[in-house]
């Protein structure tokens, strides 16, 4: 079967993702229950304070996650790249199911009991400690099996912000089209989702029907802390073989293209020097992976020089590509990172029809285009909508007026859609393998809309004065990789479902 | 009137030289705009048992909590041990008045043992110390120690249970036992039966008991005084051979059903 053979091709890089997805999981829960349970305390103590906050745990839940990654990406302290802000999330999320079922556990008490400890003189803690803590706890730790549970299920998104776990073979997959490593990352999701269930709702029951044995609770207590705290020394064990200060960390867009790119970057340091490397691929769009860089969460990845000058710098848009790469060099000179080398193709957003619509229209240039525009449906990625050089710059330089809006949907399923009919017009890479494997017609920016596109390694400055050895190894890329070159590979992972890795190895084996 | 004959109680109990365990003086408790105690005064003296009667809603549970200062009088002063309950730290004085309350309350996440051992253990008492005194405490409300000791509360009988809410209250050995109708949940035969063991418990332990119940019956069973409570203050306190005799309008009430229950068994008389 493919998916175990995938495991067992993968199985290092597998561990290492289940750990961390165990190890964000469990942190945040750990996070979320020594907070939840003080407020969920505080909420049953003073409803007049309790009641905002648990009105405010609902409003964060109410929040979908990937858009909850959005907003504190760019927020000091928490935000950022990485295992820092996917655990902040998921605190957020798992703090409601726990703040509440706190609540409802101590006011259930029967007030008899209460009654009865306060009489014989205990403090006001002595009755929590004592009386209402132990009375509430299986139904605190019901709030903690579905926290801990929407916490497997939300930290698979975590893998767009670069947080690692098991999400990033979902994310990996969509963008290869590819459902074995989409599968390659759910199953084991789901079934980390039903092991943490099973195991609490065991340590739950035994909670609630200790029956006989008044020792049970403390027995069941302690067994449930000793899963988590396995999970928590497991998932870091795991955790640390990827992470480590001396590794040269790689990142990438969440593309197929970009996956490649890094793994040839990774592999090349790691074939030419002694630099330990830690992947970082499939991060999200440029945005993130320009603010990762920058704050040092990824030490270098492969950006296209004209989406830096439009998309980063806000520069307007020009057509001279040695002029902007020189440009968009020193703007990132001023910024502490260094553009190295161009790696020797160019990937240009690609304006594509379907082969049949183009031989039937007759129709090979953009500015052609325009007269069927109003009968056509167009798909586009959503920076690509967004972008300065991007949709609304090309609708007005060309008179583009579709027959709706566009449809903004995921680069991983555009040619898909476009092959599938459901829309005519999409916006791709002119480096996609898929071009060729469907038949699409790329057709040609006539009116120069679109900047030059080098591709090229934005590196740490720092980084590469404190390790001379790793421009030396980057300088074997340079010139090195041409359009051709791009698509075939791009076509192996996309068309042919093949493993990046594997390919980019292939690559470098043949080129030399 | 009524002052003179709560007076008489106190100076009667003086008079033998007993130092007074607790005292009201002219107190007054309001509740939600409702005076529930005005003007309250009496002297229960050390080792008596002071059974106070009245109907729902006559201030009996307020006079319990106002002397382990759950409540604190709005009017007046109650002293325990001849000091003021303002002045009282509040934990310290309720771990001397052991409390028992007709639902029990016992938690039923503990054992019976640890139920007992709850004031013992909040006064630091080591586990050596607490064991034997747990297996003392169930043997004195006749339970078996060995059989009893690791059983939950929801494996008890309601006598049982009871009894170990006894146990409980006796547990830290403290000078005083609130009881707030503490049989009154108790099948007919079983309540005769703990009242039997609850007056032989009290020849031993001696304690300064304040009890608390609508029924005269149970009243008479336990007192060694008995006080009726009525309109926020007492209409009559005393041995239980002074109440029976009283024609009080305030008293007649609560005695005819142990009237009738007497014409009924004894129709000749």
């Amino acid at each position: 079967m493919s998916l175990l053979n995938f495991w067992r091709t993968h199985a290092a890089e597998f561990t290492t993702l289940l750990g961390q997805h165990v190890l964000l999981v469990a942190a945040s829960t750990l996070v979320a229950i020594l907070a939840g349970v003080p407020l969920g305390i505080l909420a049953a103590r003073r409803p007049r304070i309790g009641a905002p906050i648990v009105w405010l745990a609902n409003v964060v839940q109410t929040i979908p996650s990937l858009a909850m990654f959005g907003f504190l990406l760019p927020l000091p302290f928490v935000g950022g790249l990485g295992a820092r802000v996917a655990i902040f999330v998921l605190i957020l999320y798992a703090l409601l199911p726990i703040v509440r079922t706190t609540t409802a556990g101590l006011r259930s008490i029967d007030q008899v009991l209460v009654e009865a400890g306060t009489a014989m003189g205990m403090t006001p803690g002595q009755l929590l400690r004592r009386v209402e803590l132990p009375l509430a706890l299986p139904s605190i730790v019901a709030g903690i099996r579905v926290a801990a549970v929407i916490g497997v299920g939300t930290a698979t998104i975590a893998a767009a912000v670069g947080a690692g776990g098991l999400g990033e073979y979902i994310f990996r997959g969509l963008s290869m089209v590819d459902s074995t490593v989409i599968l390659a990352g759910a199953v084991p999701s789901a079934l980390l989702a039903l092991t943490i269930d099973g195991l609490l709702t065991l340590v739950e029951r035994a909670l609630r029907d200790a029956g006989g044995k008044a020792r049970r609770p403390r027995l069941a207590a302690a067994a449930g802390l000793i899963v988590i705290a396995t999970a928590i020394a497991g998932g870091a064990l795991a955790y640390g073989v990827r992470r480590g200060s001396d590794a040269i960390r790689i990142g990438s867009k969440n593309f197929t293209e970009q996956i490649i790119l890094g793994e040839l970057v990774a592999q090349t340091i790691e074939a030419h020097s002694s630099l330990r490397v830690e992947r970082r691929l499939n991060l999200g769009g440029t945005f993130i992976c320009d603010r990762a860089v920058r704050s040092g969460d990824i030490d270098a990845y492969v950006e296209y020089s004209g989406t830096a000058q439009t998309a980063i710098f806000h520069q307007p848009v020009t057509t001279n590509s040695r002029q902007v790469f020189e440009d968009v060099k020193r703007q990132y000179g001023a910024a502490g990172l260094t553009l190295l080398e161009p790696l020797g193709f160019e990937n240009t957003f690609a304006m594509l029809i379907r082969g049949d619509d183009a031989r039937t229209l007759g129709v090979t240039k953009l500015s052609e285009a325009a007269r069927f525009s109003s009968s056509w449906r167009a798909g586009f990625g959503y920076e690509f909508l967004q972008r300065d050089d991007g949709y609304p710059g090309l609708a007005r330089t060309y008179g583009l007026h579709f027959a709706r809006p566009p449809t903004a949907m995921d680069l991983s399923l555009i040619y898909r859609a476009l092959a599938d009919r459901q829309v005519d017009f999409i916006a791709g890479d002119a480096t996609s393998g898929l071009i060729d494997a469907y038949g699409f017609v790329m057709l040609e920016d006539d009116r120069h809309y679109f900047p030059p596109y080098d591709a090229a390694i934005v590196a740490r400055s720092t980084v590469l004065l404190a390790h001379p050895e790793l421009r030396a190894a980057l300088a074997h890329l340079s010139g090195r990789i041409s359009v051709a070159d791009m698509r075939r590979m791009n076509r192996a992972v996309d068309a042919d479902r093949r493993d990046p890795a594997e390919v980019a190895r292939e690559f470098l084996k043949t080129a030399k | 009137m009524r002052g003179r004959d709560e007076l008489r109680y106190s100076r009667a109990v003086n008079a033998q030289g007993q130092p007074s365990a607790i005292r009201f003086t002219d107190v007054h408790v309001t509740r939600g705009g409702i005076p529930v105690l005005r003007g309250f005064t009496l002297d229960i003296a050390a080792g008596d048992t002071l059974a106070l009667v009245g109907r729902s809603g006559a201030g009996k549970s307020t006079i319990l909590k106002l002397i382990n200062r759950l409540l604190l009088p709005d009017a007046g002063d109650v002293s325990v041990e001849s000091r003021s309950t303002r002045n009282w730290d509040p934990f310290a004085l309720r771990r001397r008045a052991g409390y028992v309350m007709q639902e029990v309350g016992l938690f039923p996440h503990l054992s019976i043992a640890e139920n007992i051992a709850t004031v013992p253990r909040l006064l630091g008492w080591d586990d050596r110390r607490i064991a034997s005194r747990v297996a003392e405490l169930l043997e004195l409300v006749g339970l078996n120690a060995s059989g009893f000791a690791d059983r939950r509360p929801d494996q008890l009988s309601g006598g049982q249970r009871q009894r170990v809410g006894v146990a409980r209250a006796l547990a830290a050995d403290p000078p005083i036992l609130l009881m707030d109708e503490p049989f009154g949940a108790l099948d007919p035969v079983t309540r005769a039966e703990i009242h039997r063991e609850f007056r032989h418990i009290q020849e031993r332990v001696r304690k300064t008991v304040v009890l608390v119940t609508h029924d005269m019956a149970e009243a008479f069973a336990l007192g060694t005084h008995v006080g009726v409570l009525a309109d926020g203050a007492l209409a009559i306190v005393g041995p239980p051979a002074v109440v029976a005799r009283s024609d009080d309008a305030r008293v007649r009430p609560l005695l005819e059903p142990l009237l009738e229950a007497t014409t009924v068994l004894r129709p000749e008389r």
